[in-house]
């Protein structure tokens, strides 16, 4: 048997050592708390800065992590001081690191020193997709001709199961070509794209995959990952995108590995 | 070797899905991905390997099929960094959930946790936070450590911490603590020596006073690693456990002393940041390991001439 939960007012204030200790690891204008002191009664101040600093810098550390290529944009530097800002502001609530970072896009859209990197924020939410569809649940994507056995007259009634791994990031600016030129060790060259770039992120087995989608390929998808049928994702896909080429996209998509299942509508 | 509980129950996890590998008197490392490609071409070795079990509580991908490549083929040690055993407010119960999936998927040789805490209200803070030792806390913590037990159906080593404070409300020393924590929940430990080394130096204690008080005959496990140098408020020498850099010559003979009194204990060398080309690492834990030989050869040779 557990033993009964005890509450922590049950103990007084005896258990208040956590809640003393805290507040100060992430706000540098605080004291340290008073309930710890070094040996003999030495000072704790720069004894509890060893669990500021080990605390902000494995923060700042694991966005790094996450958001190789954001970093390599905006320099070591400038990334380690916004990055410091987003862990102090939005410190993470859940002991898996390779979640946290989920508010960090948003946040470098408000940070006024990246204003004149305004795709800054849209590599980063690829970088974000990207870390997501490597920790996904396994599954078997849909073979490349799965659709094929499906009769025309029945296709536009055709729903599929989207792979958990995948994801769409939309962008106003080049940022699939932006990601992909500095997410690797390589040189980065003079980029030259202007286009927006809608991301199509993957991953039909252990290597994530990120393309670029082709006109209306993002309204396509979005709309079916929501559950929408072929004929009526197509519809909203052309509705917005004259130039939307069903079949080349439905053959993207089963290449990318996006789906995992068909189903027939009602 | 010390008779600690470290194998899972059988009948608590069904038929293995892997195989038994032995692990006693074996040196490992910690696993690092980037290590990978110059560990498979290194062929299959005797050493095992640690991870931290958070690294692996997503739900597929690459880390799992690592994960289920490496426990094929070595013994693994499963040491959990976040569970917060040492915190005042209830443990998270899907995080409990998560570390008890990985122990019945991969059937790993160890389990560990620490004695420190890192989440407080909602805030994650990855660190391993200190704790004041009273009648109060060692409840409390004892109360976690039966939950984690009961929940994953099989003891867990509890890590000594490493620590920058003293909390002046303790009444009770961190040896004692954790000896009464044994006899409470039947918990094995691990004994990190360089945590050792680290604390009663910035606390201004003996190593070896430390070590004669621990209750070495529950160790399941050791961890090895290296440190770094600062200062005090007052200029004095403060170390940091930063596993960045080898295990220093003060922290192997603490090591080689260890053994020398308990026998060849699984031991490991952590190295979590600033990390090396693997040849490296992997000469530590030949050190290691070459001390745990050194020690079961004389411990075979007195039971040889005992026999007599």
């Amino acid at each position: 048997m557990l033993p009964v939960e005890r509450r922590e007012e049950d103990f007084g204030d005896k258990l208040g050592y956590a809640r003393a200790f805290a507040p100060a690891l992430l706000d540098p204008d605080r004291a340290a708390p008073s309930s710890v002191s070094g040996p003999n009664g030495k000072a704790a101040r720069k004894r509890y800065n060893v669990y500021r600093n080990n605390v902000t810098v494995s923060l700042i550390n694991a966005l790094a992590a996450t958001f190789p290529a954001t970093r390599r944009i905006t320099g070591p530097d400038f990334f380690r001081a916004m990055a410091r800002f987003h862990v102090r502001a939005t410190p993470p609530t859940s002991p898996l690191l390779f979640e946290y970072g989920r508010d960090f896009p948003e946040f470098i859209e408000r940070y006024e020193y990246a204003r004149s990197m305004p795709w800054l924020a849209d590599v980063s939410r690829i970088e974000r997709a990207w870390l997501d569809a490597y920790h996904a649940a396994d599954a078997e994507p849909l073979a490349p001709q799965a659709l094929a056995s499906i009769a025309a007259e029945r296709l536009s009634d055709t729903v599929v199961t989207p792979h958990s791994a995948t994801r769409i990031v939309r962008s106003c600016f080049p940022a699939v070509t932006i990601f992909a030129a500095n997410r690797s060790d390589g040189p980065v060259g003079r980029i030259e794209a202007t286009e927006p770039e809608d991301a199509l992120v993957t991953r039909p087995h252990l290597a994530v995959i990120v393309r670029r989608l082709p006109a209306g390929g993002a309204v396509f998808l979005t709309c079916l990952i929501a559950g929408e049928p072929l004929g009526a994702a197509a519809a909203a896909a052309l509705a917005k995108s004259p130039e939307f080429d069903l079949p080349a996209n439905i053959a993207g998509m089963l290449a990318a590995g996006a789906f995992t299942a068909i189903h027939q509508g009602r | 070797m010390n008779e600690v509980a470290t194998r899972p129950n059988s009948s608590a996890s069904g038929t293995p899905r892997f195989p038994a590998h032995p692990f006693v008197g074996l040196a490992g490392t910690s696993l690092k991905h980037e290590h990978l490609p110059a560990i498979l071409a290194d062929g299959t070795q005797a050493g095992f390997f640690e991870v931290h079990a958070e690294n692996y509580m997503g739900a597929g991908g690459p880390p799992h099929d690592v994960l289920t490549r490496m426990r094929r083929d070595h013994p693994l040690s499963l040491h959990g960094v976040c569970m917060s055993i040492g915190g005042s407010q209830p443990l998270d119960k899907a995080h409990l959930g998560r570390f008890k999936a990985l122990v019945d998927r991969y059937e790993p040789a160890l389990v560990s946790e620490h004695l420190a805490w890192a989440t407080h209200a909602t805030t994650f803070f990855n660190d391993l936070l200190p704790l004041p030792y009273t009648q109060a806390t060692f409840a409390r913590v004892a109360d976690h450590i039966d939950e984690v037990q009961e929940r994953i159906g099989r003891p867990i080593l509890l890590e000594n911490p490493s620590t920058y404070v003293i909390f002046p409300e303790s009444t009770i020393s961190e040896t004692d603590f954790i000896r009464g924590l044994v006899r409470r929940t039947g918990c094995g430990l691990l004994l990190d020596v360089n945590n050792v080394f680290v604390s009663t130096a910035n606390h201004g204690c003996s190593a070896l006073s430390y070590l004669a008080d621990f209750p070495l005959e529950h160790v399941g496990e050791i961890h090895l690693a290296g440190h770094a140098e600062q200062a005090d408020d007052e200029g004095d020498l403060l170390l940091i456990d930063s596993h960045d850099r080898p295990v220093a010559a003060a922290v192997w003979k603490l090591f080689d002393m260890v053994i020398g009194r308990c026998g060849p204990i699984p031991t490991l060398v952590e190295w979590d940041s600033d990390i090396p080309e693997w040849p490296v690492l992997k000469a530590e834990a030949a050190s290691a390991q070459a001390i745990l030989d050194r020690h079961a050869h004389s411990l075979m040779l007195g039971k040889a001439h005992a026999a007599r």
